[in-house]
């Protein structure tokens, strides 16, 4: 530091408090001083930046070149793929598969409806401040019977408003939605039941819910799938049987009511004791107070609760694809078993990975969105 | 209401009383459960009895009559059901240990590096967690295993230390030790160092609350576990012998070997699981106040103390609980190897045997009830570590 | 969860009013299509096509069976089931008839409370390997890698056969024929068993099937067929009938294309009987008089599915072997329609 710049020039004399800002010594601003603060600050830190750039040296560019640069886009089968990358011609020859399954291509629009009754419903849960709540939120109620009918139809026959479509049919990321969604749906009462159950001073009561929570939670899903798919038929009479997709949605709903109860007490615990004494106090009973007073606002601290409970939910419906269902990842295994498009099992798998990590990241964002937003209103 | 008198409630129809109604209310749930079960019970018997699926345990006496590829106790096509069982639990939970190890090991990296202040280092670690968390695991399984088939043919080994150990699509081939005369005083030895460690450890507590002098009781306690068995082979002549894998026909013979569909459903489970760890570990270092650091610091604590002595333990507590839910989901989620065909409980005894024996019902019974058992016991190790490192409120 | 429990009271609703009634048949009727059971996707024997639609070999025996009481092929639902469901469903009622390569076995027969109905495909596990590793015996395998497929019979013959040749394996379990396939084309197993036919149909969507070729051994029998649930003999019957019916055609030369010529032209007793024009066997099955002539107008007659599914134009590229007539050389044998 040698230098001899304008500012430390001998000779300049100011009087006290008037001598000029001097400049920030080099190396400390600017794009070097933020490679040194962040980068390359000690040794171990150089170390580190440097085994981190080789990484990335050696992940990214093949990978970019295997997707983008050297892919094929365009063809009929794995033979039109003649460049070293990816065959991207598969996801867009099979497009709609990956998306709905076999449902039959004439009444996709019914699936396009439900998108939009299921986004419409969505809405008035996730953001308070959009117009027509209250009216969104009828359809919010309905979406089980609006759901229902629109996919899998009225009836069958010339006079049906809505041809049958048998739930075979259905795949892709509709089955993995469906499951995923009718399994929230599904399991929100059930587990607020089981949280005011666990938190009962009934003894029996609580026993059988502790019991219950504690024993899903504790057993893998897929021991619970394989009970809905060759145990469930056992349990009922002869000549009763449920759809397979059905039976793999209750046990798909008690499982995540399982986790759900635990989410939900933990927001009845948060709510402070007052609020149930002013409850009481007011003459309110049990379910007057609950309904009126406890519920509202212990399920609006738990939202993030259960969007990360639906997270862990959306990513578990692979599991389906085990009891032979063909959810997303099901289509995925499945379209390369084609004779035309064999072998291309990476391409599929990356292309779900996508769309599940679209899903899962957004809603994780949202969920921390949430909690921050929620986090401020609480503070005091 | 104003004009109510306050004698208190009056004694009337007991169907107003809460403690009478909780009575009645428990007892027709009660009854509604009983009644669930027993029709669940009564439409079982009769289903199993039009099968002819005879209902009991008779069926883990009978050969199983397949082939397990992987197996940590000795078994044969012709060994039981029972024993099917066996293999199949210690397969389980080989690999949820395995899992659990390394994913602690990984996360707890991955968790401080979260908060290293090099940039490149904390946004690398944050996309991996991202990443990872946000897909399927069974996805994350298949491709894992999707990228070792594609490693070389047995013939084509790729081979390293000296030709003893041999990679390839099939599995990664290692020398296995063997015993010879003499073994017995190693084991003896490794077992007084197991011993003496903890003993020391304690006394060496003792004397630091009492002297506040300090001994090195972590390189102590290597030296000792390292050192005896060491000492104890070199008396003995080192009493090991190697068996080499060797290419003999298609694969490989001899030596041990870590098959394909275990390598990619433990590492799949570890760097997903980790994912989760390292965002648990990240929360609580940041949950331990920074005016903890500077006080140590300021009561001239070296930094590596400072991390060991006043961060972590406190750090531990938030850390804990959090953690102890990932061991149990890693556990539940090692289920999934029967995608890929890795011989664990689910896919042998809860797959195979299920199929050749058509009791469904007692073999999903018991493997629910071994991996409920399993969750317990790691909920009840950690809960008993978790109450040791708890603040202790005066 | 909602419409789940209202669909569980419907269920138990619709259960306690037809859960009295007499026969699967009339059942069927009522509901006006037969559940049948098939695979959750096989080349050949029943997958659904590009358009979603199931075909195979033993879908046919499906559209056959909608075709004898319905007279209309089509008037069939598909349950695709796992092999690990598959009896479960048939106990249940979820299915009416399971046509998905089952191997007839004693305890299946008479254990497991199920009628099979006859035999549709005689099959035996055979092992397909490359050619490149040389080997023209399955006696030669010792020490190989084995790709199977879990929760068959298949697992314990190939045990079985090792054991009694004293030689050892690496079993690769697989849970679906297209695993199976993926990991075997991966080369992470030398060799890949299941039933001989299962393997020129995992063959044919090799990428290159002359790579690969069938070891000459044949370690078991494996007598595929269709089975229904014990104790309603009259929808058995009806089951049995319409797979003899297809044989039956076959052998006396009736065809989808000659069917209705025959039934007006013929002379001969024995055909007259098979399609309608004599007789009451329809009325004796509680079937339209013209069933079997359905069953071979709209599926064809055994021969007929076989080329169509099988047979040497498909890429399956089977040959008739045991499956040919007992004219012909093979055991297919229908007992006589009088």
């Amino acid at each position: 530091m040698t230098d001899v710049t304008p500012s430390n020039a001998p000779g300049q004399h100011y009087p006290p408090g008037q001598h000029p800002d001097l400049p920030p010594p080099p190396g400390t601003v600017g794009f070097v001083g933020w490679l040194k603060t962040n980068l390359f600050s000690s040794i171990p830190n150089s170390i580190l930046t440097i085994l981190a750039l080789y990484l990335l040296y050696s992940a990214i560019p093949p990978i970019f070149f295997w997707a983008f640069i050297d892919a094929d886009f365009e063809g009929a089968s794995r033979t039109d793929c003649a460049s070293a990358g990816a065959c991207w011609a598969l996801i867009d020859v099979r497009f709609n598969q990956f998306l709905y399954g076999f449902y039959p291509p004439d009444e996709l629009w019914r699936v396009y409806a439900t998108a939009l009754v299921l986004i419409l419903a969505v809405l008035p849960v996730l953001f308070d401040n959009i117009p027509f709540r209250k009216l969104l939120f009828i359809n919010t109620a309905l979406l089980p019977i609006t759901g229902f009918f629109l996919l899998s139809g009225t009836g069958s026959g010339q006079d049906a408003l809505l041809q049958t479509v048998e739930t075979p049919q259905w795949g892709g990321l509709l089955l993995t939605m469906v499951i995923g969604v009718t399994g929230i749906v599904a399991s929100l009462p059930i587990g607020v039941a089981l949280a005011l159950g666990r938190r009962s001073n009934m003894p029996i009561v609580r026993a059988m819910c502790v019991t219950f929570i504690e024993f899903v939670r504790g057993v893998p899903l897929i021991t619970i799938l394989f009970m809905s798919s060759v145990m469930v038929p056992l349990f009922l009479p002869e000549g009763v049987n449920f759809d397979k997709l059905l039976r793999c949605l209750i046990g798909v709903s008690l499982f995540s009511a399982a986790y759900m109860a635990e989410v939900i007490r933990g927001g009845l615990q948060a709510i402070p004791k007052g609020q149930y004494e002013a409850a009481a106090a007011m003459g309110l009973g049990f379910w007057k107070m609950m309904y009126f007073i406890i519920l509202p606002q212990a399920l609006r601290i738990v939202i993030p609760g259960i969007v990360n409970t639906f997270i862990g939910l959306f990513k578990d419906t692979s599991l389906v694809l085990i009891i032979g269902l063909f959810d997303l990842l099901g289509i995925a295994k499945t379209v390369v078993t084609d004779a035309n498009w064999i072998g291309l099992i990476h391409e599929s798998y990356a292309f779900v990975a996508v769309i599940y990590w679209v899903f899962c990241f957004g809603m994780s964002r949202y969920s921390i969105w949430l909690e921050a937003k929620l986090h401020t209103g609480h503070k005091r | 209401m104003a004009t109510e008198t306050i004698d208190g409630p009056k004694r009337g129809s007991l169907l107003n009383d809460q403690r009478t109604r909780a009575i009645i209310f428990q007892a027709l749930a009660f009854f509604l459960v009983v009644v669930f079960f027993i029709y669940i019970g009564t439409n079982t018997v009769r289903n199993l009895d039009a099968l002819g699926i005879s209902t009991g345990f008779g069926f883990l006496d009978s050969p199983a009559g397949y082939d397990i590829a992987m197996s940590l106790i000795p078994y044969e096509a012709t060994n039981t059901h029972g024993r099917v069982f066996f293999v199949g639990l210690f397969n389980t939970l080989s690999v949820a240990i395995a899992g659990i190890f390394a994913a602690t090991i990984l996360g707890v990296v991955m968790g401080v590096l979260r908060l290293s202040k090099n940039w490149l280092v904390s946004k690398l670690v944050y996309w991996y967690v991202e990443i990872l968390r946000n897909i399927p695991l069974l996805l994350q399984i298949l491709f894992w295993y999707a990228v070792l088939i594609t490693l070389p043919h047995p013939k084509q080994s790729i081979v390293f230390f000296g030709e003893t150990f041999h990679l390839n699509k099939r599995g990664l081939y290692m020398p296995e030790p063997i015993a010879g005369d003499g073994f017995g005083l190693i084991v003896v030895a490794l077992v007084v160092a197991l011993i003496i460690v903890p003993i020391m450890s304690k006394m060496a507590k003792k004397r630091q609350e009492a002297t506040g002098q300090t001994f090195p009781v972590f390189w102590t306690s290597v030296a000792l576990i390292l050192g005896l068995p060491l000492l104890a082979a070199a008396i003995t002549g080192f009493p090991v012998t190697y068996d080499y894998a060797e290419l003999k026909g298609f694969n490989f013979k001899g030596g041990m070997v870590l098959r394909p569909e275990f390598v990619a459903l433990w590492f799949a489970l570890t760097v997903y699981t980790a994912a989760f760890i390292a965002e648990i570990v990240r929360a609580g270092i940041q949950a331990v106040s920074h005016g903890q650091t500077e006080a140590a610091f300021s009561l001239g604590l070296k930094p590596s103390w400072t991390t060991r002595m006043i961060i972590l333990p406190q750090a531990l507590r938030v850390i804990v609980p959090p953690l102890t839910s990932q061991y149990l989901n890693l556990t539940k989620n090692s289920s999934l190897a029967i995608a890929i065909g890795y011989p664990d409980l689910v896919s042998t005894f809860g797959g195979t045997s299920l199929n050749q024996t058509g009791q469904a019902i007692e073999i999903i019974m018991i493997t629910m009830l071994v991996y409920l058992s399993i969750s317990l016991l790691i909920s009840m190790m950690m809960n008993y570590y978790n109450k040791r490192i708890a603040l202790v409120e005066r | 969860m909602k419409l789940g429990k209202f669909l569980f009271a419907a269920a138990a609703v619709t259960a306690l009013s037809t859960g009295a009634s007499a026969g699967t048949l009339d059942d069927v009727k009522a509901k006006g299509f037969v559940q049948c059971g098939v695979t959750t996707g096989l080349a050949g024997f029943g997958a659904p096509n590009d358009q979603g639609q199931w075909a195979g070999f033993d879908v046919d025996f499906c559209r056959a069976m909608a075709a004898a009481i319905f007279g209309d092929a089509a008037k069939v639902k598909y349950t695709p089931t796992t092999s690990k469901e598959r009896f479960t469903a048939l106990q249940s009622g979820e299915i009416d008839v399971l046509a998905r390569n089952t191997t007839w076995t004693f305890s299946r027969d008479v254990n497991l409370g199920f009628e099979f109905i006859g035999v549709n495909y005689y099959d035996g596990q055979g092992f397909m390997v490359r050619k490149s590793l040389g080997v023209t015996s399955a006696k030669e395998l010792d020490g190989a890698s084995v790709c199977i497929q879990t929760g068959t019979t298949t697992e314990l013959n190939l045990a079985d056969y090792f054991r009694s040749n004293g030689m050892s394996y690496e079993s690769v379990v697989i849970e679906t024929s297209a695993e199976g396939r993926g990991v075997y084309e991966e080369e992470r197993c030398d060799v890949y068993t299941t039933d001989a036919s299962g393997l020129a149909a995992q063959r044919s969507t090799m990428s290159d099937p002359s790579e690969h070729i069938l070891l000459p051994e044949i370690i078991s029998k494996e007598p595929l067929g269709p089975l229904v649930r014990h104790g309603d003999n009259q929808w058995g019957d009806i089951a049995r009938w319409t797979l003899g019916a297809m044989i039956v055609a076959e052998e006396l030369g009736v065809t989808s294309a000659n069917a209705d010529e025959m039934a007006s032209t013929s002379k001969n007793p024995e055909i007259l009987r098979l399609l309608g024009g004599e007789g009451d066997m329809g009325a004796q099955l509680g079937l339209p008089a013209d069933w079997a002539k359905n069953i071979v107008k709209q599926v064809g007659n055994y021969g007929e599915s076989f080329e169509r599914n099988l047979g040497t134009t498909t890429p399956l590229a089977l040959e008739r072997g045991l499956n040919a007539l007992w004219t012909d050389g093979g055991i297919l044998y229908a007992p006589p329609m009088r």
